[in-house]
């Protein structure tokens, strides 16, 4: 076993340095066209969503219908920075920190939810995440100084492709080493039995609070991809409906899964596009095609299943169900 | 100032019996499946386009037919096929979720609701439909209040359809058959009940209900689009968890506290659009005080 | 030397049913006490209240001198107070490997941001658990099954995985809460000798629920005996087992205690 170790560990460095290369270089030859750099970007924002969202719905089994709210917090918050703050000259290279602190107000907003969630659970605390995003949404409607309802514009287009691969490996890094670790079997634990998690001495409450700001953390650093991809964010795009959007990645691909994160918002986001043809009619074959993977296979492609790539070999608890 | 007041619990009366009704449907169906269904917002919307179609078809009949006969026919059309759309959607999409985790159930239900919108849309397009009046407009002078006859059937029809579903749930062998399910589903069978048809026909009552609501609307609100069962939706839902999600009378409760949120939030606040916060605000607070609704009983974990 | 666990007066009502009636226990370090009793009696109302499960409304406990009255499950737990369940909750969906390592929850050292950055500190330690959960996996027999989802072991692999749970937490106290049911003889006379040799090797105080009667005759030096709540009787088991309110608390049950 030991012998396999640095071989995978070659085989996933040279990997990564391959992907980060290939996302530089594929757009700026002109080797993609831009619409498919574009798609690719909206792939790997979904990405980082589906894996946000997975934390809590799928690791730790809440049911958070609301994460459109803190993409919207993150998304109004790097672009103000980048529009009101930080001198064009400077933007490209401040972006990363535009993100992280759009992302730390997500963060500090995923309070809201994290408080709650001590109390209440399960169908409860959904609603509590829905009354969350709603009120984010409306607030943002009600503030005239970020456009109302109108909309917020004039963000700098900083996000590119090499930028949203690298926060999608990051993510992934993150999400990975939290899951496989004390913090993500305690997750894990809340969701298999909140009261026998509290009598194996797991803190419930901490570990709902990391689940909570990690999630919004993530959620809010896609959001500010998002708007700096657009380069236009109004109310309306973090609606419920952005979070159906969300849920729909993360139960397409798997609850519990990495891999099934990365599945689903890459499936999701390439469907719609292939659908696009029907027109209208888009929107009524989406759902219908929901409808049918959660009767024929309810916990998603890779429900609790993980690739093995992504387990750390001493970490090893394999989880097939 | 009296009058303005007078004027506005009148107004609110209005708009709270329209999601009363409404959030009667979430109540039952969670009530007796456990399940949220996000659908039904959506419900409410084809039922209220159903009531435009019949009322189009009865007022083009070559004959001149007299008001009441439309108003009676739509309303019955629209609750007769909107019940059998809550049972096909039952049939077809939530049941064979009942032994699956129960989030694959809701986020079907949210994929059933995209779907009748969009489906609605697509059929129909993305114009505003106006809905004709049925219902004479000129208004009587009570003490100085303002009292159209439409005002008045929309709040005493919906009281009457909520005394009738109250007396159903509480009187009838089919409402006891559902507060039997409600309480334990698993040993409910054992005794006789035929469950799937319980909750068939739960599904029927709830979404005729709807229905009723959607007419009322049209009425009253006469733009139908495609989308409007989002909005109204969610604040029927509200309603109903404000109540204390599964309880009936609490859904009736909620649904009248909604219409005097969103009546009274542009009375003591700068702008109408302050309403979604308004509304979405006192959910959280009343979830994070009292997680169980104003009606709603606990719910126990045992060990 | 003060007791390891001592209640006083604890008395519990489920919506305004007494549950349990002013009941008090001292339990010396070392001891394997018994807690007997027809169903109902209250017996795990007690271990929800001294796990923190149910808030005590009134009566206190104390544990190795502390107050932990109104202490939450995890930080009792976390002080030395493990238990095992009635009705087995495992963590269904979870390796039998990670139900054990989550008992050790709230032993291992590092922080979140050791976690989430993989330092070397989070992965010593990481390390260091595997290692001890597989040599409890080892002395459970359960080695084999130590990637096996919860949910698809046999009963009896079940209870042994709920024990190994509560032992790698580091126990002083071991609530055990009829941990021979459904077993026959031969499995209960296993049983006995786990029992035993857990508590010699790990130095438990142990107080046992249960409704065989060969396995607590066995291994209590004393029992308490519950009727609707209320404390009927205590003693050594040879006594108590012919004290005639205990006769009578279970006559008409299966004759538990005539053997």
């Amino acid at each position: 076993m030991a012998a396999v170790m640095p071989q995978r560990r070659y085989l996933t460095w040279g990997s990564i340095t391959l992907l980060l290369a290939l996302s530089w270089v594929l757009p700026e030859s002109g080797l993609l066209n831009p619409y498919v750099v574009q798609i690719l970007m909206y792939v790997g924002i979904n990405m980082i969503l589906t894996l946000a969202l997975n934390l809590v719905n799928g690791y730790m089994g809440e049911f958070s219908v609301g994460h459109a709210g803190f993409m919207a917090v993150g998304a109004y918050m790097s672009s103000i920075l980048t529009v009101w703050v930080i001198p064009p000259a400077l933007s490209f290279w401040a972006f990363p920190a535009v993100l992280v602190a759009g992302g730390l107000a997500a963060a500090a907003t995923g309070l809201v939810v994290a408080f709650p969630s001590f109390r209440t659970r399960g169908d409860y605390l959904a609603i509590v995440t829905l009354a969350f995003n709603m009120i984010v949404k409306s607030v943002l409607e009600n503030l005239e100084i970020l456009g109302g309802p109108r909309g917020f514009l004039g963000m700098p287009r900083l996000t590119s492709l090499p930028w949203v691969t690298a926060w999608v490996l990051l993510t992934l890094y993150l999400c990975r080493n939290l899951v496989y670790s004390n913090f993500g079997r305690g997750l894990m634990a809340i969701r298999e039995d909140e009261v026998a998690a509290n009598l194996t001495s797991v803190d419930t409450r901490k570990i709902k609070m990391y689940a909570f700001l990690i999630s919004a953390f993530f959620t809010g650093v896609a959001g500010g991809l998002f708007a700096h991809l657009l380069q236009f964010i109004n109310p309306r795009s973090f609606s419920i409906l952005k979070s159906t959007d969300m849920l729909v990645m993360v139960y397409l691909g798997g609850i519990g899964s990495l891999t099934g994160s990365l599945l689903g918002a890459t499936i999701f986001t390439l469907l719609l596009e292939l659908l696009r043809p029907l027109g209208l009619w888009r929107w009524v074959v989406g759902p219908l095609l929901l409808v049918l993977l959660m009767i024929f296979r309810p916990r998603g492609i890779m429900g609790l299943k993980e690739s093995k790539w992504f387990i750390p070999r001493f970490g090893a608890g394999s989880r097939r169900s | 100032m009296l009058q303005v007041l007078g004027q506005n619990v009148l107004n609110a009366l209005q708009l709270g019996s329209v999601y009363a009704l409404i959030a009667l449907g979430y109540a039952m169906v969670y009530g007796i499946l456990t399940m949220i269904n996000f659908a039904h917002g959506d419900i409410f919307m084809v039922g209220a386009y159903l009531s435009l179609a019949a009322a189009v078809f009865l007022l083009g009949l070559p004959f001149k037919a007299p008001l009441p006969f439309v108003f009676v026919g739509a309303l019955l059309f629209s609750m007769f096929l909107t019940a059998l759309l809550g049972v096909t959607v039952e049939r077809l999409a939530y049941r064979p979720l009942r032994q699956a985790p129960r989030v694959s159930a809701v986020i079907t239900a949210l994929g059933v609701g995209l779907f009748l919108e969009n489906f609605t849309l697509a059929m129909l397009g993305p114009q505003p439909r106006h809905f004709p009046g049925l219902i004479p407009m000129q208004p009587w002078n009570i003490f100085g209040l303002t009292l159209t006859p439409l005002q008045v059937l929309i709040i005493l029809l919906a009281a009457l359809l909520m005394v009738l579903l109250d007396l159903l749930i509480r009187r009838t062998l089919l409402g006891m058959a559902m507060r039997a399910i409600s309480y334990n589903r698993p040993i409910v069978p054992l005794m006789g009940v035929p469950v799937d048809r319980v909750i068939s026909l739960t599904f029927a009552v709830g979404s005729a209900i709807a229905a009723a609501g959607g007419l009322l609307y049209g009425l009253a609100y006469p733009v139908l689009d495609p989308y409007m069962g989002i909005r109204i939706g969610w604040w029927a839902f509200i309603a109903a968890v404000v109540g204390g999600i599964g309880n009936i009378r609490g859904a009736m409760l909620g649904g009248y506290i909604l219409g005097f949120v969103e009546i009274f939030t542009p009375v003591l606040l700068p702008a109408s659009t302050y309403r979604d916060f308004v509304a979405f605000s006192l959910l959280l607070l009343l979830l994070v005080f009292k997680p169980t609704g104003l009606l709603g009983r606990p719910m126990f974990e045992r060990v | 030397m003060a007791a390891m666990l001592s209640i006083e007066e604890l008395t519990h009502h489920f919506d305004g049913l007494c549950a349990v009636a002013d009941f008090s226990l001292t339990v010396e370090p070392g001891e394997l006490v018994g807690l007997i009793g027809p169903n109902g009696a209250g017996k795990t109302t007690i271990f929800n209240l001294i796990t923190g499960v149910f808030r005590i409304s009134q009566g206190r406990i104390f544990f190795e001198g502390q107050d932990i009255t109104r202490w939450p499950s995890y930080r009792i737990t976390a002080a030395g107070i493990a238990r095992t369940f009635q009705n087995i909750r495992l963590f269904k969906d979870l390796s039998v490997l990670d139900n054990v390592r989550l008992g050790g929850f709230a032993r291992h050292g590092y922080n979140i941001w050791q976690a989430l950055l993989h330092s070397r500190g989070f992965r010593r330690e990481e390390q260091a658990w595997l290692r001890q959960a597989y040599e409890l996996l080892e002395r459970f027999n359960l080695t084999r099954y130590a990637d096996t989802v919860a949910r698809h072991l046999p009963y009896g692999e079940q209870r042994r995985v709920e024990m190994a749970r509560a032992l790698i937490s580091g126990p002083r106290l071991l609530l055990l809460d009829e941990p021979a049911a459904g077993m026959n003889d031969a499995e209960s006379q296993a049983l006995i000798q786990l029992i035993r040799d857990m508590q010699r090797d790990f130095g438990l105080t142990i107080i046992l629920i249960e409704h065989q009667m060969r396995v607590v005759m066995d291994l209590c030096q004393r029992v308490k005996v519950l009727d609707f709540g209320m404390t009927i009787a205590s003693g050594p088991p040879r006594e108590v087992q012919h004290d005639p309110a205990v006769l009578e608390a279970y006559l008409g049950k299966d004759g538990a205690l005539a053997e």
